[in-house]
């Protein structure tokens, strides 16, 4: 419906924008998304790693409730940072409203569940038979935890980046905790593609609108490329 | 309630700062200088349309400049702009719903509001004008007009200036807009909007500023106008600005926020306001410096000195 109205040929030439508008958009979008995912991965895969490993009572309960989490609406999430970080909430001393940090925690808590929930997956697919093997060669707890994260390499990487698309293309949460602020000089503070998008559509500017999605696009392309490089150049050392 | 609501999201926030831990550390620094205004950062919440027209941007260069600080806008309906200076999260609120604005100062969260500028509300639909409301200069009957003739009515429906004046005009008319079919609540900002009525048809009240600012990139027409254009004076669009109460918020930065009311209220902010103009047209009208005294601007509109 919109594409009837967008002239499908927006002449990159006569880009609507300042760079240094653009740059620092993309530079504060990589910036939470990056640091979002990361701490998320540390925190995901060992709790992937915990109940795909041990076998209790509850344990599909417990599958269910991450795999829920996949779903959490990112509205809702935000909210529920901004209560948190608000000066009238828990975290209200540390002045965190309307900026990146804030961004971060409600990125962290929308690509948590998908990390966990995809790695979880790929862990338990992991045969039996290759941790036996492991625990029968004397390995450690934390040996055998690495060969499974390395036969599992594929899926992991593919749960860090399903949860960094989740994290970098959500709009709904940073808007909330963020404030989508920039300067007037255009330099952003909390402003993401995603957020500019948002404004730029509001306003009815549909072609400018596509252009940041197009950016957003091509960013999300490239940190693709560059992790399944690293996964595949990481999966030919050996495990020590 | 409150209590309730702060205890479950105790729980939901050490799950999160445990992750955060290393980001929070960076912070710490920031409040040895109280004393300085320099290098302070401003929170300011306001309507979506003062911030899509492009007229912030010319207010805060300057007084980024002359002051060394920073003004972080957030934009947001009017409603959810006194809500977030309520719970102390801004210093300081420009918006354009004087009840709202009253509620606010009676409730003791802000001090010190000034009347900062006007425009005017217009009455916008397709330029074919289905309902037949073009030309008249009674914006009530215009509404009448159109819930008689069924056409499609887009609401802001988010509480913002803008929903609470159209509220008003219904009311004037004494009918029930959200019980007819054609009426949608859109609760989105000014200029979704009135990119909605332009692609599904109909009419909506737009604030003239976002209007004229938009005007290159949608096809709707002026079918009411508001007093600018000696439209009726119930479409008039009054901007105040307001600090937020530091005896009820103490991380406020106050004076910054009274620097700012300062400068916006000034004879700069008021070349800036009289300046600022999007293809040939004047969006703002200030109101602020003016010789003959305006008491009721500091006080709830119907404030009287026996009641308080």
């Amino acid at each position: 419906m919109i594409l009837e109205i967008v002239p499908l040929t927006p002449s990159l030439l006569e880009f609507p924008f300042e760079w240094h508008y653009v740059r620092s958009i993309i530079y504060v979008s990589l910036y939470v998304s990056l640091i979002a995912v990361a701490l998320s991965t540390l925190f995901s895969l060992p709790v992937a790693m915990l109940v795909g490993f041990s076998e209790f009572r509850g344990k599909q309960l417990v599958t269910a409730v991450i795999n829920t989490g996949m779903g959490l609406p990112s509205v809702v999430v935000g909210l529920a940072v901004l209560f948190t970080v608000s000066n009238q909430g828990p975290l209200g001393s540390f002045d965190l409203v309307f900026t990146t940090e804030a961004m971060i925690m409600s990125q962290f808590v929308l690509a948590a569940p998908v990390i966990t929930g995809v790695s979880l997956a790929a862990v338990s697919s992991v045969e039996g038979g290759v941790r036996d093997a492991a625990y029968a060669m004397g390995g450690t707890r934390l040996d055998v935890a690495l060969v499974t994260i390395k036969e599992a390499r594929y899926g992991i990487a593919t749960a860090v980046l399903a949860g960094f698309g989740r994290a970098i293309s959500e709009v709904g949460s940073v808007l909330i905790v963020g404030g989508n602020i920039a300067g007037p000089d255009g330099t952003s503070k909390t402003r993401t593609l995603t957020t500019a998008i948002q404004l730029e559509a509001r306003q009815g500017r549909f072609e400018t609108a596509m252009i940041l999605g197009a950016v957003l696009l091509a960013l999300v392309l490239l940190v693709n490329g560059i992790l399944v490089r690293l996964g595949s150049g990481s999966g030919t050392g050996g495990v020590r | 309630m409150q209590i309730q609501r702060r205890r479950v999201l105790a729980g939901l926030g050490t799950g999160v700062a445990v992750g955060l831990a290393g980001c929070t550390g960076a912070l710490g620094g920031e409040d040895d200088d109280a004393a300085e205004i320099s290098g302070e950062t401003l929170t300011l919440t306001t309507t979506t349309s003062t911030y899509d027209t492009g007229l912030l941007d010319e207010l805060n260069a300057p007084f980024q400049d002359r002051y060394g600080v920073t003004v972080d806008t957030v934009a947001q309906g009017t409603g959810a702009a006194l809500e977030t200076a309520r719970n102390g999260d801004a210093d300081v609120v420009m918006v354009h719903a004087r009840s709202l604005e009253d509620e606010f100062l009676e409730d003791g969260y802000g001090v010190n509001r000034r009347d900062l500028m006007f425009n005017d509300f217009v009455v916008v639909g397709e330029p074919d004008d289905p309902a037949g409301v073009g030309g008249g200069d009674d914006v009530v009957s215009a509404f009448a007009e159109i819930a008689a003739a069924e056409a499609t009515f887009v609401s802001r429906g988010d509480d913002s200036g803008t929903h609470t004046k159209e509220r008003e005009i219904w009311d004037e008319a004494g009918l029930e807009p959200e019980e007819r079919g054609e009426y949608q609540e859109a609760g989105d900002g000014m200029g979704e909007v009135l990119v909605r009525t332009d692609q599904g048809g109909g009419y909506t009240l737009a604030d003239r500023g976002t209007y004229l600012s938009m005007q290159g990139e949608i096809d709707l027409e002026i079918h009411v106008q508001g007093p600018i254009e000696d439209g009726p004076d119930l479409l008039a669009n009054p901007y105040g600005i307001v600090a937020v109460n530091p005896a009820v918020h103490d991380n406020v930065t106050y004076d910054l926020a009274m620097a700012y009311i300062g400068f916006l209220t000034g004879l700069e902010g008021h070349d800036v306001i009289q300046g600022y103009t999007v293809e040939g047209e004047q969006l703002f009208f200030p109101e602020a410096v003016a010789e003959d005294p305006n008491f009721q601007q500091y006080v709830p509109a119907d404030w009287k000195p026996e009641e308080g």
